[in-house]
């Protein structure tokens, strides 16, 4: 007999909507002119100084009321998914929650109307958090200095790779090779090349480590340092770090630490005592500032005492007249600016909150929560789905794709069935010395009715998908705001902007 | 504590399904040397009021820029946020998205950031625009990488009136990559001639507009000069709304336009996070940093957007790629577009008009102070102005005033004494008559 609900679900509707998913158009496609957002007073009367330089003809911006916008972009956002939605197990992103606390300090009179070329006397407080906030990552990290101005981890990356040609080239040396392992994420050898430095990649070990004999191999005198993310994005502890570090050090390089991953050992190791000489942290993953749909991150950077001469300009420093902001390097070592002002202090405020909530037990209890978490996914879907490796795995659980052999359904097939179950999909065909990797990271954050759930979840897909059921899965997702997008169409013919319809002049 | 859901329980039963006896046990590939037994040297953990308390308390420290008469610009400027816009972009669905890799369920940061590239092009005058950059002096830099690829040439020619920062960044990475920069004299009243500078290596010539000491200046021969020369001309904007009153870099032949996003939309937070603009011509597309959103259709036909022309990126090219940029500055385009949308064309032209017209009035109360001489020769919402002492002294004693007078050019030129009674002095929509009064009257007392 057939469901009388099931009948009465419409095949189309008038408005295209479907219940709370909702049609929105582009703001340009709302346009009426004469229409404004904002009521601002007329200007005075002047005569104007532009210089001859009026703007000749309209600039095409549409005129919106705030009711408008107002549901233009609550719309839009009802289009995300988000943390605050559901498990999002994006592996080497640290999905973990992001505290409100922290936004309502980042948007405190006093902090988020300071300027930054207001005179030093009267920001003392601003530097004093900078300070404070150093002061954490170096004792978390066990580094004697830190670079705070980096944007973001790639930006991190950059400084610190400077950091260790600015480093040899004091000392007359010019070796221009770095070694980035396979597994790396692909800002590595990106930034070592942003860096005049040529990438020389090391292989895995069949247990997803730095093959050591491999890495021996290519040490010599023309290598100026390796990059190594650890723990490495198989979810494992490079459990060799120290002999790593020990030989380039013995061969006149430097290690660089990716500190991506940083959240599975935050107040259980020291990198600093693992022969790190610099490591950037992402903020916005270990310390929980927003990802906001890609950025802005943070990404300061602890150094080594042989590095720590090279940091890039500004920075602080505390006197006997408080605390002031070094922004010249009259003839010293610094390898330079690499930022306009100071760095990104909205997100050093919401770090410091973060670890001034957690303190030193918390975030010892943080990495502790985020192994279990990650372990007991890895426990619980290993019957079903084939670890990529032997565990304990540290924050982040790696499968490949051997279990859906046969079934027709690829790792991006799994990935966009789970979307149906209402989860973001985990970070796949990363790291690339798997095969059809997926990777996931579930946080700290995640409680385990919630992860019991997901795991219900992709038990239910993977039995289906060896089922015999693949075909559905290459329709998936069907729930979705969007189904499966063109990206080959978009790329070869890109549309990167509205357009007005024909007939109405563009500029 | 508050933002750890496993209690006790949960871990003993999640240990017995994994089968090890402790946590610890979990990390036996960690050697037992770099392991610590306790926690380290820091406080424990807090409540949120604990913590609200130490943090206002730094805040109480510093004079915060709205509390008092403020003056200040220099690459960062303070403008009135519409409320609506840091209402929606804490809305958790934006705040707490990553990259929109997926666009089946991120089809909400996919539009804003296809219209936030549209925003872009139309006030720069420009044909195509990334996702955004970092900020406006990261982004400047990654222009002057990106003219050496598309001329494959390595001389940036970089105007003495570019913002000291933009510039110092763009020296860090020619050191590093080994390209060549020629570097003009400041020139406070804006009329150096920089076509003298570009030769047969030239890749681009870097100015900004408005200028540094906040002059304008029509850039349109230069960009013939530089097209002559095959090279390509970069301006930078560190004011966005100024592009609502002024002649856009697009309509003088820019080729690539880069900006500071933060003015529209975002707090100015000392110094971060801001965003970066980028914008060129639909030709150089392939050789742009950054990210782009395009559009397209899925598989019912129905339109939707998707990150594009990722082959670019790192995390394809790996050692090849364009730029080693991973993020961008998502949220911050966010509040700059949302803004954008509540201006529209007549707020944006409103906005810049009341800009200038303020400023026009302070400089002409100014310019009748004893001593006192406006050096820029035209400007839009900022203009240096020449003191009869040096510009940091007299800024020290306003800030006993409680006046946050300017930017004296000596903070970013610190060697150069022709340079230093200099002041940069901006205004704005936020600028009453009584912070003009209080500023006039507290400089009558310390000139």
């Amino acid at each position: 007999m057939a469901d009388p609900v099931k009948g009465a679900i419409p095949a189309a509707t008038y408005t295209g909507n479907r219940g709370l998913a909702i049609e929105e158009p582009l703001i340009f496609e709302q346009d009426m002119p004469g229409r404004c957002g904002v009521d601002l007073p007329a200007p005075a009367k002047v005569e104007d100084r532009l210089g001859g330089l009026r703007r000749r003809g309209p600039i095409g911006l549409p005129g919106l009321a705030e009711p408008q916008a107002i549901r233009h972009y609550t719309r839009l956002s009802q289009k995300n998914y988000s943390i605050d939605t559901g498990v999002y197990p994006l592996g080497s992103c640290t999905m973990k929650h992001n505290p409100r606390l922290n936004e309502k300090l980042a948007r405190m009179p006093g902090l988020a109307d300071l300027h930054p070329m207001q005179p030093i006397s009267t920001v003392q407080g601003a530097l004093e958090l900078i300070d404070l906030l150093a002061h954490w990552l170096k004792t978390l990290t066990g580094m004697p200095a830190v670079a705070m101005s980096p944007a973001a981890g790639a930006h991190g990356e950059l400084c610190g790779v400077m950091a260790i040609r600015a480093a040899l080239e004091h000392r007359g040396d010019r070796r221009r090779r770095i070694l980035v392992p396979e597994s790396a994420h692909g800002t590595n050898p990106a930034t070592a090349a942003a860096c005049g430095f040529e990438v020389d990649s090391i292989p895995a070990d069949a247990q997803g480590r730095v093959d050591l004999a491999a890495y021996r191999a290519k040490l010599g005198g023309d290598v100026a340092g390796i990059m190594i993310t650890n723990p490495n994005t198989c979810g494992l502890f490079e459990s060799d770090f120290e002999r790593i570090a020990e030989d380039m050090h013995k061969a006149g390089g430097f290690v660089y630490g990716d500190g991506a991953n940083f959240n599975a050992i935050v107040g259980h190791v020291r990198p600093g005592h693992l022969g790190v000489d610099c490591m950037h942290i992402n903020l916005h993953k270990t310390f929980s500032t927003p990802h906001g749909g890609g950025g802005p991150g943070s990404g300061p950077v602890v150094l080594s005492e042989a590095l720590a001469p090279f940091a890039p300009l500004p920075y602080v420093v505390h006197g006997n007249q408080g605390f002031s902001l070094v922004e010249q390097d009259d003839g010293g070592t610094s390898l330079g600016r690499l930022k306009g002002f100071h760095g990104q202090m909205g997100m050093f405020i919401r770090a410091l909150a973060y670890m001034m909530s957690h303190g030193a037990d918390g975030l010892r209890q943080v990495a502790n929560d985020a192994v279990l978490n990650a372990n007991y996914l890895m426990a619980c879907l290993g019957e079903e789905l084939t670890s990529a490796f032997a565990g304990p795995c540290m924050h982040e659980a790696l499968f490949d794709d051997r279990f859906l052999k046969n079934s027709g359904v690829s790792t991006l097939d799994f990935a966009k069935a789970m979307i149906d179950e209402g989860f973001h999909p985990m970070t796949m065909y990363f790291p690339l010395v798997v095969h059809g990797a997926l990777l996931m990271e579930p946080t700290e954050t995640e409680s385990k009715d919630a992860l019991d759930q997901f795991i219900g979840a992709l038990i239910s897909l993977a039995r289906r998908a060896k089922g015999g059921e693949g075909a559905a899965f290459h329709e998936a997702p069907v729930l979705t705001p969007r189904r499966r997008l063109d990206e080959t169409a978009a790329a070869r013919r890109p549309v990167l902007r509205w357009q007005p319809p024909q007939g109405r002049a563009a500029e | 504590m508050r933002y750890l859901p496993l209690t006790d329980t949960d871990r003993r039963a999640m240990l017995a399904k994994i089968g090890v006896p402790s946590i610890d046990s979990l990390y036996r590939d960690v050697p037992e040397v770099a392991w610590l037994a306790g926690p380290v040297d820091l406080p424990p953990h807090q409540g949120e009021l604990e913590v609200e308390r130490a943090i206002g308390a730094l805040a109480a420290k510093n004079m915060g820029s709205s509390a008092v008469p403020s003056f200040l610009g220099a690459g960062a400027y303070r403008h009135h946020v519409p409320a609506a816009v840091d209402h929606l972009i804490q809305r958790g669905e934006f705040l707490t998205s990553y990259t929109p890799y997926q666009p089946e369920v991120s089809q909400g940061t996919l539009q804003y950031l296809f219209e936030f590239q549209t925003q872009i092009c139309l006030i720069t005058g420009m044909e195509v625009a990334n996702a955004s950059m970092y900020d406006g002096a990261t982004a400047t830099a990654e222009a002057v990488m990106m003219a050496d690829r598309v001329t494959r040439r390595r001389r940036a020619v970089i105007s003495g009136n570019l913002h000291p920062h933009y510039r110092e960044i763009c020296q860090t990475h020619a050191r590093f990559l080994d390209f060549k920069l020629a570097i003009g004299e400041p020139d406070p009243a804006g009329r150096q001639d920089l076509a003298g500078l570009i030769d047969s290596e030239t890749s681009c010539v870097v100015v900004q507009n408005p200028d540094f000491f906040g002059n304008l200046r029509d850039q349109s021969k230069l960009a013939e000069a530089c097209h002559r020369a095959g090279a390509l001309l970069i301006v930078a904007v560190t004011e966005p709304v100024s592009l609502g009153l002024v002649e856009p870099p697009g309509a003088m032949g820019a080729d690539i336009v880069t900006a500071e996003g933060q003015p529209i939309g975002n707090a100015l937070t000392y110094g971060g996070p801001y965003l970066g603009l980028f914008a060129t011509r639909e030709k150089y597309l392939r050789q742009m940093p950054g990210r782009l959103v395009g559009e397209t259709a899925d598989v019912d036909g129905k339109r939707g957007w998707v990150l594009t022309l990722s082959t670019r990126e790192q995390h394809i090219r790996r050692e090849k790629a364009t730029s080693n940029i991973c993020t961008n500055s998502g949220l911050c385009a966010l509040a700059f577009t949302i803004h954008l949308t509540l201006l529209g064309e007549a707020g944006l032209v409103r906005l810049a008009e009341i800009n200038h017209a303020t400023t026009v009035r302070l400089a002409e109360r100014l310019s009748a102070l004893a001593g006192c001489r406006i050096v820029s020769e035209s400007f839009f919402n900022e203009f240096t102005l020449r003191l009869p002492k040096p510009a940091a002294e007299v800024v020290e004693q306003l800030a006993k005033n409680r006046i946050l007078g300017g930017v004296p050019v000596s903070r970013l030129y610190p060697k150069r004494p022709d340079l230093a009674d200099l002041l940069l002095v901006s205004a704005g929509e936020c600028t009453t008559d009584a912070d003009m009064e209080a500023l006039l009257g507290a400089l009558k007392e310390v000139l």
